[in-house]
């Protein structure tokens, strides 16, 4: 067989780089996280409407991303819907109590996220906790009802 | 007219006959364990079917990358969400055109010469005498080719997927002035490593099988002449492309359609 | 069934497409002779070789090599008689990415688990038998034809086979090659004494060296003896054959229409 040391390099070249790819595929373009567990800690936070929210979208505190999305759930007790965000670990028990999560549009068109913004209280949420302050996503429908409905009152 | 329905059968019954003996010869090709020996010849087979189809590919990536940048580009800036683009990309890539086009890449350059290479064998006698010599032609041959084959298509379309990427980058953020956050940033947000990379990778694995089936098995059976040759290769190429269309349909209904 | 014989032939049927090929054949190889199979070209004398060696399958009678049926056999009992026969194609049929060397190494290593020292000693050896143990490292593209057929009688012989099947050896070859190869058949025929069965329409060379001849012609066996038997052949078809008479019982032209009529036919048009 006509097989060479560097046709045998070639081949394992040529696999090592269909994985490391396959890999790059993973965290560059599907943003895969492979050290989430380590170094992030979870938060909750209770919308009357997310809007269009969906999970893996980002937490962003001051427009930087900060976590993302973990899941979001209906609330069978107060029909509301809790959403777990993940966020990095450096904020763990940095975030003020009566800090706000508001569920924000980027652009007119664009994916919704959530944006977190700091209060001045002293008590620091811990991890696990619940961010009580919290602000719906806007939905267009519902704005233009109001609108209507305030025409037609005057 | 019942000449026509007559034809028409019997050219239905040569597509049966062909079939059969083309899943026939599959499976014997595909069974029983590999030699240690057997693991050498697949090398070399990676090497001729993949290694050496790893330009074409990688540069047809590329391009079609920056292609789609770029309409993309002219696209999205109408409704202002060209920070979408690296979306709009990553998601045409990882689930349609890196399998497909890498797949169709993958039949005019390896399937053909796969094709050629074992009909010529057969025509000169080679398979033939190696089955004198008491050794299966299917074994020796097929199997390392179809191995082959299978494992480097898939290969072959991760690399078509991240060139691509990176081709868009390079259109959308160095060129267009997309800024570059939102080109990773939203990429990052819609594609879902198991729903569009393992899905791609799926429908490339399938396409590998039925590229390399098609081109082994043309070879095998084709008539020993040099027209007979230049006839199965031929039909290699378009047979394997109607196949990877076709099936492309059939998967992204059952992946992506809501059919499942 | 003699003794005697290793291949049997009985009552062979084939037939391909609509075409009889072969209608009631009986050989009877003897042990360690060269039985030579002529006839015309177009008879089917491959086609006898491949039903002999079990790729292809008759459509009625049956082959029988040291009393086993050929065609009943498994495909691994088969695959195991067939390290017992060597087979010379007509083109050589070399591996064209294996070397001369590891062309004739080949049944060695798939059959035999000799260490590597041993297969280089039986390789060489049987490359200086055909004269080519300079020729190791070439590539079977590099080879001329006679050459070719020569590493191919090598690596036919490598595992030393019971039987032996040469397919149309001499064909196309020049004269100094074709006596190369006679002197070749011959020689391995009385030293190692293996059993040969040569295919051929080379009347002079073939009848120089076959202990026994059949003559095959119209899917049947039309005479059988020895060389100088057939020689004094009566039968106008196998003495038209033997002394290659351009026309007789086998006739010269494809059959056709009167020549007459065909070209006054096409005269005649207005």
């Amino acid at each position: 067989m006509k097989r060479s040391k560097t046709m045998e390099f070639g081949v394992g070249l040529f696999m090592l780089a269909g994985i490391l790819g396959l890999v790059f595929l993973g965290l560059k373009v599907s943003g895969l996280d492979l050290q989430r567990a380590d170094d992030t800690y979870e938060l909750r936070a209770n919308f009357a409407n997310i809007g269009g929210l969906k999970p893996r979208a980002r937490v962003t505190m001051a427009g930087v991303t900060v976590g993302r999305v973990e899941s979001i759930e209906l609330d069978t007790e107060f029909y509301d819907a809790v959403v777990v965000m993940s966020l990095d670990s450096s904020l763990a028990g940095k975030l003020p109590d009566d800090s706000t999560a508001a569920i924000l549009t980027s652009g007119l068109l664009g994916e919704q996220y959530i944006g977190l913004s700091v209060g001045g209280s002293p008590e620091m949420i811990a991890e696990g906790e619940a961010i009580r302050d919290t602000q719906s996503a806007l939905v267009l429908e519902e704005l233009i009802q109001q609108f209507v409905s305030n025409l037609t009152k005057d | 007219m019942i000449e026509r329905i007559t034809h028409m059968g019997r050219r239905g019954c040569d597509l049966l006959e062909a079939v059969g003996r083309a899943s026939i010869f599959l499976g014997q090709s595909m069974l029983g364990r590999p030699s240690a020996e057997g693991f050498s010849l697949w090398v070399a087979q990676v090497y001729a079917v993949g290694v050496l189809s790893l330009a074409i590919v990688l540069v047809s990536g590329l391009f079609i990358g920056m292609v789609l940048a770029l309409q993309g580009y002219t696209i999205l800036v109408g409704f202002g969400a060209e920070d979408a683009l690296g979306q709009m990309v990553s998601l045409a890539l990882l689930r349609e055109l890196a399998p497909v086009v890498a797949a169709l890449l993958f039949a005019g350059r390896a399937g053909s010469a796969l094709t050629a290479e074992i009909g010529l064998m057969k025509a000169t006698e080679q398979l033939t005498s190696m089955e004198m010599i008491g050794v299966d032609p299917l074994r020796r041959i097929v199997a390392p080719r179809l191995w082959a084959g299978f494992v480097s298509l898939p290969l072959l379309t991760i690399g078509f997927s991240v060139v691509g990427v990176y081709g868009g980058y390079l259109v959308g953020v160095e060129w267009l002035g997309v800024f570059e956050g939102s080109y990773w940033g939203n990429m990052q947000a819609s594609v879902g490593f198991f729903t569009d990379i393992g899905n791609g990778v799926v429908k490339s694995i399938v396409f590998a099988i039925v590229v390399t089936w098609i081109a082994v098995f043309q070879g095998y059976d084709l008539v020993p002449t040099s027209e007979g040759i230049s006839r199965a290769t031929t039909r290699t190429v378009v047979y394997s492309s109607l196949a990877v269309l076709g099936l492309d349909f059939v998967l992204t209904a059952v992946m992506f359609g809501g059919l499942s | 069934m003699t003794a005697s014989s290793l291949v049997e032939v009985e009552n062979l049927h084939f037939t391909r497409g609509d075409r009889d090929i072969f209608r009631g054949v009986d050989l009877s190889i003897p042990r360690g002779k060269i039985t030579a199979i002529m006839g015309p070209s177009g008879t089917g004398k491959t086609t006898l070789l491949k039903l002999i060696g079990g790729q292809l399958n008759p459509s009625g009678g049956r082959v029988l090599i040291d009393g086993q049926d050929v065609h009943r056999l498994s495909r691994k009992d088969l695959f195991q008689m067939r390290r017992r026969m060597g087979m010379l194609f007509q083109s050589g049929a070399l591996f064209s990415d294996l070397s001369v060397y590891e062309n004739v190494a080949f049944p060695l290593r798939v059959h035999t688990d000799l260490p590597e020292s041993m297969v280089r000693d039986v390789v060489l050896m049987k490359l200086e038998a055909v004269g080519l143990r300079g020729a190791r490292d070439l590539m079977p593209a590099e080879l001329s034809g006679g050459m070719t057929r020569r590493v191919a009688l090598a690596r036919a012989v490598a595992l030393d086979p019971e039987l032996i099947l040469y397919d149309e050896p001499f064909v196309g070859q020049d004269p100094i090659s074709m006596g190369v190869l006679v002197q070749l058949i011959r020689r391995l025929n009385q030293a190692l004494g293996l059993t040969a069965v040569v295919v051929s329409h080379d009347i002079k060379e073939t009848l120089s060296i076959a202990d026994y001849v059949y003559v095959v012609a119209d899917g049947r066996v039309m005479a059988h003896g020895t060389p100088a038997s057939l020689d004094v052949e009566q039968d106008a078809r196998v003495s038209q054959f033997v002394h290659g008479e351009p026309d007789g019982p086998v006739p010269f032209h494809y059959p056709a229409n009167d020549f007459h009529d065909d070209i006054l036919g096409q005269g005649s048009r207005p």
